[in-house]
């Protein structure tokens, strides 16, 4: 452990000088050993490794697909960079996406950290520096493997989080600086940047997790986490209601605690949407989530909150003026969201829900969590008999009037992310018939463009929610709290059959709700694989997404599913910050399956991940910077990502190519013979058309060269098996695949066998697979 | 309502922007003088609906009247299969947009790199973005039969309505059976 310092704090001192309160000492750092040795690379800077950023690099090559041709980020622009033209500067178009994704990717990264930052400094201040990591008890000794991987620590205090903190920081300044004009030029260089943005991300997920289920006792690697209430339907609107938005915790953790301490918990109704919805549900279970951050909208103009409480990230940015419209006042508390508000953070409480109360001002930002949890609370109650559940979605007859004024301009369909038949819908409405509209709400991003674009100022975003009325009150359903981390004593268990291939792999359904067709998608991909034995992880508004939708016997995925990390489970790990403890667990199983060292040994880790552990990632949804960002952290240890159609718009994709034989050889770590291994896994990051496709290529991508021959018998029953349901066919790779006889399924041996013949198939070796010479065993000896 | 505008009206092109497909015979004309033409058929062509057919009817149509590579993305080589049309290779739109930037990839068949790239049935987004990606990174001709402008081909439809659409592509099948 590297230790920030030892600090000790004295309260009052009688000395010869005099009285001293509140002293403090602070002195050094202590840097503690562990058994493990320290590996090559703790606290990497922005190139120690980049040589195995361009091996993964040579083999998922860049495609990009520009999204805009100019660069208008200098003055000496814009600069045109159609084909091989250069602008000003002498960037190319390649240099310029690979620029931007690294630009997106470090907003990510500087918003988890920042996150984090925040999330440690709160923490240390209200539970000390020397209030103890723990994430599971005697179940989590590898209690921070990200952390450990990377910065080659172990953790032990909230205070030793500060040293990793200022490392990430450093390195985000840098990263970013490289996007100045005139500094890297280089596209391969770029995207090695951006892996490592993707893993300074990780590791201030890691922190930001970690600190919170220490602190305020969330579940801990929890497989029976308690289930909660989630959807519109579970609020009772009947009490004063309380909505929290955003992602970092603390002022809904200290409303419910202002709630707690004055008896009134049962009487005042906490929910929430986006992550802060999912983390105060950890928190306290009684509290509900409305849903994922696409349902911002719906749920303020529906009038269901009598105050509003945003704190930060994904937040509409014009919440203000939707809630004004209902009435609802706003309570800023983070000040990367101060909403234009006047600062009353040294007001005096009543003061501060005098004015809210009576309308004096529609908001105010209090950067004080304690003070956010009594003004919110003593103002709902005020606000809400006042209120009465005031809303702005019109009424039938009005919803009729208004949409006859349509003048069929289309500029609301022309603004739809998902092109939705808004006019046709519009029409049938002004003759009386909501169906139409009804059939867009599934669809529906929430984004609401349709009405900026709207020449006629209809609010047809509304529209859809008074079409849809009905069933959003009956969205009522259940989700699994947020576990967190994934035990050692689980990853024991499986480590061997998913290293082998016998679980057929892990699938984490991540990110954000900008869905092609609506979040049922996500939850038909999940129950699939859960009912093939995957083991299927969620976090964020995938994991909601996932529980908002019922099977036949109306249970939902989390109440027909176990929580544990095995073979047909599903695992709500909790919030975006949250995700690393994914990573987490295929480090893990190196580290406590394979005894690898993990400390500062990435290189090493994330060969062994990358040819071993049978891992996806699908961000369905991905619409943010930060999901970008979580996306490559899983791109530099080697597991391959899936996004949906709009996930294009990240501008690139990292595709291997199976055509090519020759990139697809490893060294057997015995010999260090060069193996032909196929494409295992094909690609790196790459958008899916359909999420019928997806499922065929969650099946694909799960392959590894280590798999064993019943595991690959196992992952390639599950392609083939997708493939002619999805497709109609059998695929058209088999051979890449099957490496001996022994991996052909058994049920399909003759078919697969005449494939084989006709393709000229030759049985080739199982290596010890890596790409790192360095690691061949004979070369030592 | 035809106008050469991006459908999703934030989608603005940049300089270099496609030419309108004011005929069909034009289309006819340059997939007739292409060497080795490449169809490009997405899942929307399964479920857009257009006078009792769907989309893919008009492209197994097309792909029947000449020879020309088929390119199945996503699920789509189910309803290709489904109509009785086994020439169709299946590969994700991704792939193909990078296979045809690679000036020694042999092609679908082994016979060599294509020439001129017809494609349809792609989302709006993911369309303006893989065609995108052939402006900037390949030689190749592009045509987009989609029924919306896109600004990222080398030629487009303007933004038109379902019966021009549907009177634009059979005159191209009628073009392209007529030796």
């Amino acid at each position: 452990m590297t230790g920030r310092s030892t600090s000790l704090k004295i309260k009052e001192l009688k000395a010869d000088i005099g009285l001293i309160k509140d002293l403090e000492i602070t002195v050094g750092k202590i840097v503690e050993e562990w058994e493990e040795r320290m590996g090559p690379t703790p606290f990497p800077s922005i190139k120690d490794l980049r040589n195995w950023d361009y091996k993964l690099l040579q083999r998922y090559k860049p495609l990009y697909m520009p999204f805009c041709d100019l660069c208008c980020l200098c003055t000496m622009g814009k600069c045109d960079l159609t084909g091989d033209k250069r602008g000003a500067c002498g960037l190319d178009i390649r240099g310029q996406q690979s620029r931007i994704v690294l630009l997106a990717c470090c907003i990510g990264a500087a918003t988890h950290t920042g996150h984090a930052r925040h999330l440690v400094e709160h923490l240390i201040e209200k539970y000390g520096r020397d209030w103890p990591i723990d994430v599971g008890g005697l179940s989590v000794e590898v209690e921070a493997p990200v952390t450990r991987l990377v910065c080659g620590i172990r953790p032990k205090k909230l205070g030793d989080f500060e040293d990793v903190l200022d490392y990430l920081e450093e390195q985000i300044v840098h990263l970013l600086s490289a996007t100045h004009t005139g500094q890297e030029g280089n596209s391969m260089d770029f995207e090695s940047k951006v892996f490592h943005a993707g893993m300074i991300d990780q590791v201030g997920m890691e922190v930001a997790d970690i600190a919170q289920i220490a602190s305020y006792g969330f579940p801990k690697a929890d497989p029976d986490a308690p289930l909660t209430d989630i959807g519109f339907g579970v609020v009772d609107t009947s009490k004063p209601v309380i909505m929290v938005i955003g992602h970092n915790v603390p002022p809904a953790v200290d409303i419910v605690d202002y709630l707690n301490d004055h008896g009134l918990f049962g009487d005042v109704e906490i929910c929430g949407l986006c992550c802060t919805a999912i983390d105060i549900t950890r928190y306290n279970p009684k509290t509900k989530i409305v849903g994922p951050i696409s349902w911002q909208l719906r749920a303020i103009r529906s009038g269901i909150a009598d105050v509003i409480v945003v704190d930060e990230q994904c937040i509409r940015t014009n919440i203000l003026i939707e809630a004004k419209k209902v009435g609802a006042p706003v309570i800023a508390a983070s000040e990367k969201n101060c909403l234009g508000l006047q600062d009353r953070t040294l007001d005096k409480a009543e003061e501060v829900v005098a004015d809210l109360v009576e309308g004096k001002t529609p908001g105010a930002l209090i950067l004080d969590s304690e003070k956010v949890g009594e003004v919110a609370v003593e103002t709902v109650l005020k606000v809400a008999p006042k209120r009465k559940k005031f809303k702005v979605i019109p009424e039938v007859d009005e919803l009729v009037k208004l949409s006859k004024t349509c003048t069929k301009c289309n500029d609301c369909r022309r603004a739809c992310p998902n092109d939705l038949p808004i006019p046709d819908a519009i029409s049938k409405a002004a003759n009386g018939n909501l169906t139409s509209l009804m059939d867009l709400y599934e669809d529906c991003i929430g984004c609401a463009r349709c009405e900026s674009a709207c020449p006629k100022d209809l609010p047809l975003h509304s529209f859809i929610i008074k079409a849809s009325e009905k069933r959003l009150k009956e969205e009522k359903y259940k989700i699994r709290t947020g576990r967190g981390a994934i035990q050692d004593i689980e990853i024991r268990e499986v480590g061997a059959p998913i290293v082998f291939g016998e679980i057929p792999g892990v699938v984490a359904f991540v990110g954000c709700a900008n869905y092609p067709h609506g979040g049922n998608e996500v939850m038909e991909m999940a129950e699939e694989f859960a009912k093939r034995r995957y083991i299927v992880t969620a976090t964020g508004c995938a994991a909601m997404s996932m529980a908002t939708h019922k099977n036949g016997e109306g249970k939902t995925i989390y109440e027909e599913h176990h929580g544990a990390f095995d073979a047909g489970g599903v695992l709500n790990v909790g919030s975006c910050v949250s995700n690393p403890h994914i990573a987490g667990a295929a480090i893990k199983i190196a580290s406590i399956f394979a005894r690898r060292n993990l400390r500062g040994n990435y290189e090493e880790i994330a060969d062994y991940i990358h040819n071993r552990v049978g891992a996806v990632g699908v961000a369905w949804g991905a619409m943010s910077q930060k999901a970008a960002s979580i996306a490559s952290g899983f791109w530099r240890l080697g597991i391959p990502v899936i996004v949906g159609p709009h996930g294009s718009k990240y501008r690139r994709m990292l595709l291997g190519r199976k055509d090519r034989k020759e990139d697809w050889y490893v060294y057997d770590a015995r010999t260090g013979d060069r193996v032909y291994v196929g494409p295992s896994p094909e690609h790196l990051f790459y958008a899916a058309e359909t999420k019928e496709e997806a499922m065929v290529w969650i099946a694909k991508l799960c392959m590894r060269p280590n798999d064993t021959t019943k595991g690959r018998a196992i992952k390639l029953t599950h392609y083939i098996d997708l493939h002619k349901r999805l497709y109609g066919k059998m695929p058209d790779d088999i051979h890449l695949f099957v490496r001996t006889e022994a991996d052909i399924p058994i049920t399909m041996k003759d078919e697969i066998k005449t494939i084989l013949k006709e393709k000229d198939w030759k049985p080739s070796k199982i290596p010890d697979p890596t790409l790192l010479p360095r690691l061949i065993r004979a070369k030592e000896a | 309502m035809a106008t050469a505008e991006s459908w999703q009206t934030a989608e603005v092109p940049g300089p270099k922007k496609a030419l309108i497909i004011s005929k069909p015979e034009v289309v006819v004309a340059m997939v007739k003088r292409a060497r080795r033409p490449v169809l490009i058929v997405g899942h929307k062509a399964v479920e857009v609906e257009m006078e009792g057919e769907k989309l893919i009817d008009y492209t197994i149509k097309i792909a029947s009247s000449m020879r020309i590579s088929v390119v199945a993305t996503a699920h789509t080589i189910k309803g290709f299969l489904e109509r009785g049309f086994e020439k169709a290779f299946c590969m994700p739109i991704v792939d193909i947009t990078n296979r045809l930037q690679d000036i020694d990839w042999k092609g679908l068949d082994g016979k060599g790199q294509y020439d001129l790239v017809l494609i349809v049935g792609i989302p709006y987004y993911m369309d303006w973005l893989v065609l995108s990606s052939l402006k900037h990174f390949s030689k190749l001709k592009t045509i987009s039969l989609e029924r919306f402008y896109q600004p990222n081909a080398t030629w487009s439809f303007p933004n038109i309505s379902v019966e021009e659409w549907i009177k634009s592509l059979n005159k191209i099948v009628s073009g392209l059976e007529a030796k």
